[in-house]
């Protein structure tokens, strides 16, 4: 559940200030799938990272799965991300260093939990999203969508309140964009909740509902 | 957490060794020089402090500067004795031809009694030192040193046969063990005999019954402090309270003076060695400041999904602090290499690490994996999440 509420979000430019959002409210309740499209530059990221807490608003109010997002610390923030948000990058964000497996383990790592624990949580995760035999390989050794797939198992094995991803397939061929949002719709059928990011309307057309963002100013679009 | 963090920190290290180890290069040498400068100074210190004593255990030489018309006599050092001080001998000395059927040379005459030869350590390798009983009985007995037995005598085995000494018959009733070490640097006589005190008078009358001087070593239960006053109140007790009537000198003085020189010059060295580690320190940081540039995304990463500002300070004061850490121990390992390889070479087997040394490079090398990590890591665990993430390698 995120309620967002006249949310704005100012930068400096020059001598002239620049809404990345203006008054920007939005609803989105528990097991929705919701697309946000925007060309870029219309406040797309800047709503992400409000919604994601990696940033926070200059005015207005933001409800997270019941917590309100105000005033908190840096290390609030970093809790709520690492408990609240499973992040799905368009450039994937894996570490390359690690493995594919210790990837998905580093934020159940940051939660503390045991490492048995972690253990079958990380295998169910890679289990899902079909990639348990590739866990030793490094991100420079798996393809691009195969990287998605991980990516979307780090943020599964956190059993997040909602997905957010940005741009997941922005990087993607059309067969592997296909197979990923597959994924999507069956997390959002097993009743998770996925905020989409994307300027692909073809992608967009697969959410149930769709939400316009121009201009930081946030539209509804009738679902049909 | 720790233990994951410290894990990271470990992969990160071992991920990258060749650079891992150019960065503890600094530490390695530094740790290196400390230890090995300390340690071969010190060994030099043992060794040669272990030479010093050599020459005989310590033991005091008491000179009489005025005798106040009451001189000391051989009874004096037996009340000395009896009183539980410690043992005190008189020496008296002379030089005297010895002679042998047709050979003859010049001989060292020491005229002293029974408990000299524990004031100095010497050892007797046949037959025994001089006796209580020879210096009651003036006895003319003589116990000699390897060199004139067998120059003189032709044959270790002499015991019981006559040396002639300015003419005079001496029974042989011992023979010193062979002089080692420095001992015998310092001896210029070739040929050297002990004989009773009482006994040397009689050839040499310059020898008087009145002593000037005589040594004196502790009671075995005494420390050598208290040794030392007990004696001095004795004396002063001698020569109506006049401090300076004797003068009281130490052998384990020169050890001392060159502990306390060696001392200074090993505190210098440690502190020349420690700049060098400090540098190490310094190369750590400028590494570790690079290394957080250069994974600004994986910063951002992390916090994305939930590392707090701590735990990131956490990772990079970790990777700094093994860096030091494993830097030390390959330091420590060299060094130790170096050391056996010296102390094989030069045949001194005081060359080894002293713990003490080992210890404080271990703990400035943490401190300084701490000091110098702590800014990098500041720097990483101060990146904020979107510019991290936004950063392209």
């Amino acid at each position: 559940m995120i309620i967002l509420r006249e949310i704005c979000k100012r930068y400096q430019v020059g001598e002239e200030m620049v809404y990345a959002l203006d008054h920007a409210s939005l609803r989105i309740r528990q097991g929705e799938f919701v697309a946000i499209i925007g060309p870029s530059g219309s406040g797309k990221s800047t709503l992400m990272n409000i919604v994601g807490c990696l940033d926070l608003a200059d005015s207005g109010s933001y409800e997270l799965d019941g917590q309100s997002i105000e005033e908190y610390t840096e290390d609030d923030l970093a809790r709520i991300r690492n408990r609240k948000i499973g992040f799905i990058f368009q450039n994937f964000n894996l570490i390359s260093k690690l493995t594919a497996e210790e990837n998905v383990e580093l934020p159940l790592i940051y939660q503390q939990i045991p490492k048995r624990e972690r253990q079958k949580r990380v295998k169910q995760a890679l289990d899902q999203v079909g990639l348990w035999n590739r866990r030793q390989h490094k991100p420079s050794e798996l393809s691009g969508g195969q990287q998605q797939r991980v990516a979307i198992a780090r943020a599964l094995a956190t059993r997040p309140a909602i997905f957010l991803a940005d741009e997941p397939t922005g990087n993607l061929d059309s067969k592997t964009t296909g197979e990923i949002m597959d994924i999507f719709c069956g997390l959002h059928r097993q009743g998770s909740t996925i905020v989409l990011i994307t300027h692909d309307s073809g992608v967009a057309a697969q959410a149930a509902r769709r939400v316009h963002i121009l201009d930081g100013k946030v539209t509804e679009e009738e679902t049909s | 957490m720790i233990v994951q963090t410290a894990k990271m920190a470990l992969q990160a290290v071992w991920g990258s060794k060749m650079r891992s180890f150019l960065t503890m290069l600094g530490i390695i040498i530094g740790v290196f020089a400390l230890v090995v400068l300390v340690s071969l100074m010190q060994g030099s210190t043992d060794y040669i402090a272990g030479e010093i004593s050599d020459l005989g255990g310590s033991y005091y030489t008491v000179r009489i500067e005025d005798d106040h018309g009451q001189p000391l006599s051989l009874d004096d050092l037996d009340t000395i004795m009896a009183e539980g001080l410690g043992s005190a001998a008189p020496l008296g000395q002379t030089y005297v031809i010895g002679k042998n059927g047709r050979t003859s040379d010049s001989f060292l005459l020491y005229g002293t009694t029974a408990v000299y030869s524990a004031i100095h350590d010497l050892r007797v390798e046949y037959g025994t030192f001089l006796r209580q009983s020879n210096e009651d009985n003036h006895s003319r007995v003589a116990v000699i040193n390897q060199n004139a037995a067998l120059d003189l005598m032709g044959t270790l085995d002499c015991l019981g046969e006559d040396i002639l000494f300015n003419g005079i018959p001496f029974r042989i009733i011992g023979i010193l063990a062979e002089d080692d070490g420095m001992a015998s640097m310092f001896s210029m006589q070739d040929y050297v005999a002990y004989i009773p005190y009482s006994t040397v008078q009689r050839l040499d009358p310059s020898v008087s019954s009145d002593l000037s001087s005589f040594y004196f070593s502790a009671a075995p239960e005494d420390t050598p402090e208290q040794a030392q006053d007990r004696l001095e109140h004795w004396l002063r007790e001698r020569f109506d309270q006049d401090e300076n009537a004797y003068s009281i000198a130490d052998n384990t003085a020169i050890e001392e003076t060159m502990r306390s020189v060696t001392g200074v010059l090993q505190t210098l060295l440690g502190g020349i060695a420690a700049i060098s580690l400090i540098v190490g320190g310094i190369g750590i940081m400028n590494i570790m400041l690079v290394s957080v540039t250069e994974r600004t995304r994986e910063i951002g990463i992390r916090k994305a999904i939930g590392a707090s500002r701590r735990i990131i300070l956490l990772q990079f004061l970790l990777e700094a602090l093994v860096l030091s850490l494993l830097g030390c121990a390959l330091g420590l390992a060299l060094s130790w290499i170096t050391l056996v390889v010296v102390s094989l070479a030069s045949g001194i087997s005081s060359y080894t690490i002293s713990p003490g040394v080992a210890v404080i490079a271990i703990v400035f090398s943490s401190l300084i994996g701490l000091i110098f990590g702590l800014y990098p890591a500041n720097k990483a665990a101060g990146k904020p999440p979107i510019e991290a993430l936004r950063y392209s390698e």
